[in-house]
């Protein structure tokens, strides 16, 4: 996540850079554009995750395969979380546009905790997939799921810690242009998780159960 | 397990001669460097101007300095090869034992095409595209330098396998399941795997960062088809690597999984799909092709059209065409590997599109040559390099349209014709290219020329050096050697490989020129300075002095038509944004300098060092650092810092003062 | 520049010269031979376009060089919408010639179509280990390493696999190679057409031991054939699952030996290739004992 932090080499008053500085259009424009092309290229790093699970989901070498394991319960539980989580985190923009404290933190500790709980829920059923034998390294088709939904669960896990960071911003530097513009980056990434998501449980869990 | 994991007295070959003797020379040569800084106390001026620097001008140097000595790895692993081969014939086995062949044209590969083309490219549009923008610097200047810094850090870990264990014997390509624990116990596929994972977030960082500054932060007036055609295909080669290098990421990525945690993606074993690599591989290996060769292409065209003293014929069908290569490199990826046994119609049908991709390549040719026709063509290097070039690549083209053809390719698949053929490109094409560019924007960067003489003689070499090189290797393949053979039985083949390796020692001829060439020039650099403008050019670069001040551009420039400062020149109407006076100036905010990316680069080689070894703590420290060092720079102070009016206009009268002199 | 077309002819006219040493440009069957041809043809289609650019290209540098007062100067002709459609129809025009050859050609020699000819062809069963081949004959029942015999004028079914890295099986004069990989099989047909002893190899690079990975293909008249299988069948060990084991082991450039029988669905066992080799060899032995 190197990149989100990096994206500030310039001034805090982004009115300024407009007339003299690097570019000739608002930083805020440049900075969101950047990070979408982020974003793009980190979907594309999914698809090939999604692609190796397509090519191996019936690989199973005589170990379990998605029906016999996945709990349609937990995971429908799971995805309420994490979409819960982008609508608090969609609150939490309106909150930081009208300059409200309180109101942002609020949603922050939401969107947080709801991420927190899609994790927790996530390691859960990891743990209890491997405690029953189905390990990544039992065959072909269990490593490609561990990896893609792996992956994703890293990236929540990298949201989260990105969050906690910007909260302490907002307390030391209030809403300046700088902590508004990754606040900003910060919602489109917790959003994209979401879209990465949505394709996951139909492709993995929905596609999975009836195989 | 020990505390420094796989790591002991052992990993260093102390019992092969010729690696120690390249090691002991190499480590010699850096130390003596390091040492001469140090003496000559100019560690504050490195630190202070490049290595901390954020100026996306330093940074394309820097980016070219590592290309150009790593070409001298690579090339020194090249003659090895030539030499090995030159004698393993009949009976004999050369003086490379199979091991130490296949590390070097495994290294030989990978670093000509991560470490010496790719730094080589990212390098030139570093410090050209800004500059043509009509902009002050990149969109992003630390991430830039972070980019720098990780791609340097794939650099140094492929160095230290030199020194400390052993680099992969899978070919560059690493394909499983020889590339697996099983086959590959060694820590050779884990350098290489790390190296290039690690200068692979730098590469896609850049990505980025080009394409965010290309589509949004150009000069006032430059319309998208106002832009430099090097600007498109930089451009075009950026959404390449945004589209095709997360790719490689999660194949490599998977392959570190399999090899790290048994996971079972490639493996023989678990119900593991090897070709899935190799499908995976080629969706970034061809595009990465592209990444490659556009921006050359690019440089072509500057340069023909500026040598030529006229605009480029064609521009909105360069255009076209840079884009729809862009688009079809990705639909191409199964002609490396037609020989899998799929259907003829799949075959069938990336043969052909395969051969669709050489249409606009071939357009470009064509308006090359009309932007020629009628001109008034200066033989300076950089189009000597054009021609050679031209004339190069249109025989690499062909044979390349040949083995897309797919019963051809089941021939020449895998043989020396192929090997042939993608060095008639990668030289002919990517190299001339980035020679061509290095000496064309050599006094723009430093304001002095190149020396000429030096310069044509390198050339020859080159181009005789290749065609020797090369050649003979076509008519290997044809005969039916395969590539990558540590000796060989049949003996008629011999005189042709002690052809090759003659080629190699004309070719090693051309890079000595090249080292003098710039020696030469530096100690004379008094009698080659250059104004702004030493070769009558076309484009916004040479609008400003040589070298730019750190803020390129005074005021920023507005544009009317394309091919901007030729316009200006030509006494065309056009206004500077803010007030045209020169007393008018207002201060300028640049980006801070920052050791963020020195400091990261610092920690990537520490956490792929230790993953490499299989030292557990210290890849945790390493990436505890990665993550302080980010957090320490989330919260700076001051990003910015200005640049006063007055220290401009100073600027800005030495220059006049210097032109009027 | 002008020493470039000079070194290309004479590298094309070296290159037939030495065409004894046994690549495609010598074929010795029908697969090699239509291989050629397409070889031909498209090098042909493409030099009727290569060398007239390369000739213009140094023609028109060399005319408008700035020194040449005799050249006109046309600084502003940078566009033309009839030399655009010339520019982008002449490649277009020339890749749908080859693109037609490529496409009718990845058909008819597509490796897998089975050759015409009256006679059944024999099937060739070849594994790649580490560093040599296995060709099983499982209608004669016997195995060689290293040595590939053949009848002339039959065609010789392949069913190829390996049974570990990636490697490729390539016998240039009979045809094009195929890859053998580890759980799949792959197909392949050839023929020779002449008698004679022709070097076959793998062209995949798969470890240290590659470069020895090479071995004679011997095309032998079909009495020859019949005789060198009684031969075979008459000497050596039988190839079981203890002496496969034992070739599994790595080595390199071994000596070409036969074996006078093989045990039945090893094959198939090493295709399934999830199984490590020692579970190959107690599960094809039980078969066998069924």
């Amino acid at each position: 996540m190197t990149i989100t932090v990096a994206h500030d080499g310039h001034v805090q008053d982004h009115t300024a850079a407009t007339a003299t500085g690097v570019s000739p259009v608002s930083k805020r424009i440049v900075v969101t554009y950047g990070f979408w092309i982020f974003l793009l290229s980190d979907i594309v790093m999914f698809s090939a995750l999604f692609a190796a699970y397509a090519t191996l989901s019936r690989a199973t070498a005589g170990g379990p395969s998605g029906a016999q394991l996945f709990d349609q319960v937990g995971v429908a539980i799971e995805t309420a979380c994490l979409l819960a989580s982008s609508f608090t985190c969609g609150l939490m923009s309106l909150a930081i546009d009208s300059r409200r404290f309180g109101a942002t933190y609020l949603y922050a500790l939401l969107t947080f905790a709801l991420g927190g709980a899609f994790l927790a829920l996530e390691l859960r059923e990891f743990a209890h997939m491997i405690a029953i034998g189905a390990a990544p390294q039992r065959s072909a088709f269990l490593s490609a799921f561990f990896a893609l939904v792996g992956c994703h669960g890293l990236h929540v896990a990298v949201g989260l810690i990105w969050l906690l960071v910007m909260m302490v911003q907002v307390k030391i530097r209030r809403f300046s242009a700088a902590v508004e513009r990754r606040l900003l980056c910060f919602a489109l990434f917790w959003h994209a998780l979401d879209i990465v998501w949505v394709w996951l449980f139909t492709v993995v869990y929905l596609i999975g159960a009836n195989q | 397990m020990s505390l420094l994991g796989k790591l002991s007295w052992d990993a260093i070959p102390l019992d092969q001669p010729i690696v120690m003797g390249v090691s002991s020379v190499m480590v010699l040569v850096i130390a003596f460097i390091l040492g001469w800084i140090t003496l000559k106390g100019h560690w504050p001026y490195l630190w202070r101007e490049w290595l901390t620097s954020v100026d996306h001008k330093r940074i394309g140097v820097m980016y070219v300095i590592l290309a150009l000595i790593m070409l001298l790895r690579g090339f020194a692993d090249a003659l090895m090869m030539r030499a090995q081969q030159a004698v393993a014939a009949g009976d004999a086995q050369g003086y490379l034992p199979p091991e130490h062949f296949d590390q070097v044209f495994s290294a030989h590969g990978t670093i000509m095409i991560f470490f010496v083309a790719m730094p080589f490219v990212i390098g030139l549009m570093n410090f050209v595209v800004p500059l043509q923008l009509g902009i002050r610097d990149m969109a992003f200047p630390t991430l830039n330098s972070i980019g720098l810094g990780l791609t340097a850090s794939g650099i140094l870990l492929t160095n230290i396998s030199l020194v400390v264990g052993e680099f992969a014997k899978t070919g560059w390509v690493a394909y499983p399941p020889l590339s697996e624990l099983q086959f590959s116990p060694g820590v050779g596929v884990d350098y290489y795997l790390w190296a290039l994972q690690i200068s692979g977030v730098g590469t896609l960082m850049t990505g980025v960062n080009f394409v965010t500054t290309i589509l949004k932060t150009r000069a006032h007036g430059m319309s998208y088809m106002r832009m430099p055609v090097f600007c498109w295909t930089a451009l075009a080669s950026n959404l390449l690597i945004v589209a095709a290098f997360p790719v490689l990421t999660a194949t490599f990525g998977m392959l570190l999984l399999d090899r790290y945690l048994d996971f079972h993606f490639f493996t023989i074993d678990g119900q593991g799909n090897a070709m899935m690599y190799v499908n995976l591989f080629w969706v970034w290996g061809h595009p990465e092709v592209y990444i490659l060769i556009l921006p050359a292409f690019g440089v072509f065209s500057e340069v023909v059209s500026t040598f030529s003293g006229k605009a480029l014929f064609g521009y909105r069908s360069m255009v076209a065409a840079t884009l729809a290569i862009c688009v079809l490199s990705f639909i191409v990826w199964l002609h490396h590997f037609f020989t899998m046994g799929a259907s003829a119609n799949v075959n069938g049908f990336f043969g052909v599109m395969t051969m669709i991709i050489a249409v606009p390549t071939g357009v470009k040719v064509f308006n090359w040559l009309f932007t020629m026709y009628g001109g008034r063509i200066r033989f300076s290097e950089p189009i000597l390099w054009s021609l050679g070039f031209m004339v190069t690549f249109v025989i690499g083209g062909m044979t390349g349209v040949l083995m897309a053809v797919p019963p051809a390719d089941f021939q020449l698949h895998n043989s020396l014709f192929l090997v042939a053929h993608f060095h008639n490109v990668i030289i002919g094409g990517v190299l001339f290219g980035m020679m061509a560019g290095y000496k064309y924007w050599f006094p723009k960067a430093f304001g002095f020329k190149l020396d000429e003489r030096w310069g044509v003689a390198s050339f020859w070499c080159w181009l005789i050096g290749f065609y020797l090189a090369f050649m003979p290797l076509y008519a290997l393949g044809l005969m039916g050697m395969t590539r990558r053979m540590q000796h060989y039985d049949v003996v008629s083949w011999q005189p042709w490989l002690v052809a090759a390796a003659a080629g190699a020692v004309v070719i090693l001829a051309g890079i000595v020129c090249q080292i003098i060439q710039l020696v030469v020039s530096i100690r004379g650099r008094e009698t080659l300075r250059v104004t702004a403008d030493p070769w009558n050019g076309r484009t916004l670069e040479w609008a400003t002095a040589s070298p730019p001040p750190a803020w390129n551009f005074a005021t920023l420039p507005v544009v009317t038509d394309i091919d901007a400062f030729w316009q200006q020149k030509k006494g065309a109407h056009i206004e500077h944004a803010q007030t045209a006076q020169s007393s008018g100036y207002e201060p300028i905010e640049m980006p801070k300098n920052s050791a963020i990316g020195l400091v990261i680069a610092f920690f990537a080689v520490v956490v792929g060092f230790a993953m490499i070894w299989h030292i557990w703590w210290m890849a945790a420290l390493g990436a505890l650092g990665i993550f302080l060092a980010t957090l320490a720079f989330a919260f700076r102070e001051k990003e910015e810092i200005e640049v006063s009016v007055e220290a401009i206009a100073r600027f800005e009268e030495m220059q006049h003062a210097g032109v009027a002199a | 520049m002008r020493h470039t077309p000079l070194l290309l002819t004479v590298f094309l006219a070296a290159v037939p010269l030495s065409a004894h040493a046994q690549g495609i440009l010598d074929p010795q069957g029908p697969v090699a031979a239509g291989e050629r041809q397409i070889l031909f043809n498209s090098l042909g289609i493409m030099l009727a376009i290569v060398i007239p650019t390369i000739v213009a290209i140094l023609a028109v540098g060399f005319w408008y060089r700035a020194s040449n007062s005799r050249a006109r100067y046309l600084p502003d002709f940078n566009h033309s919408d009839r030399l655009e459609v010339l520019v982008w129809s002449i490649p277009l025009m020339t890749v749908l010639l080859v693109g037609g050859v490529a496409w009718l050609g990845a058909h008819e020699l597509d490796p897998r179509k089975a050759l015409p000819s009256s006679v059944k062809p024999v099937t060739v069963q070849v594994v790649s280990l580490d560093w040599k081949w296995l060709f099983i004959y499982p209608e004669e029942g016997i195995a060689s390493v290293n040595h590939l015999t053949i009848p002339v004028g039959r065609p010789v079914s392949f069913e190829l696999t390996s049974a570990g890295v990636m490697n490729s099986f390539f016998v240039p004069q009979l045809g094009g190679q195929i890859y053998t990989m580890s759980g799949m099989l792959t197909r392949l047909q050839l023929q020779a057409d002449h008698a004679g002893i022709y070097r076959g190899m793998s062209a995949q690079f798969s470890g240290d031991g590659f470069a020895d990975m090479h071995f004679d293909v011997d095309a032998v008249e079909a009495g020859n054939f019949a005789q060198w299988v009684e031969t075979a069948r008459s000497k050596g060990s039988s190839l079981d699952a203890s002496t496969y084991a034992h070739l599994t082991k790595r080595s390199a450039g071994i000596a070409p030996v036969t074996y006078r029988a093989v045990t039945p669905g090893l094959f198939d066992g090493i295709l399934a290739a999830e199984i490590q080799h020692e579970d190959i060899c107690t599960r094809t032995s039980m078969r066998a004992e069924r």
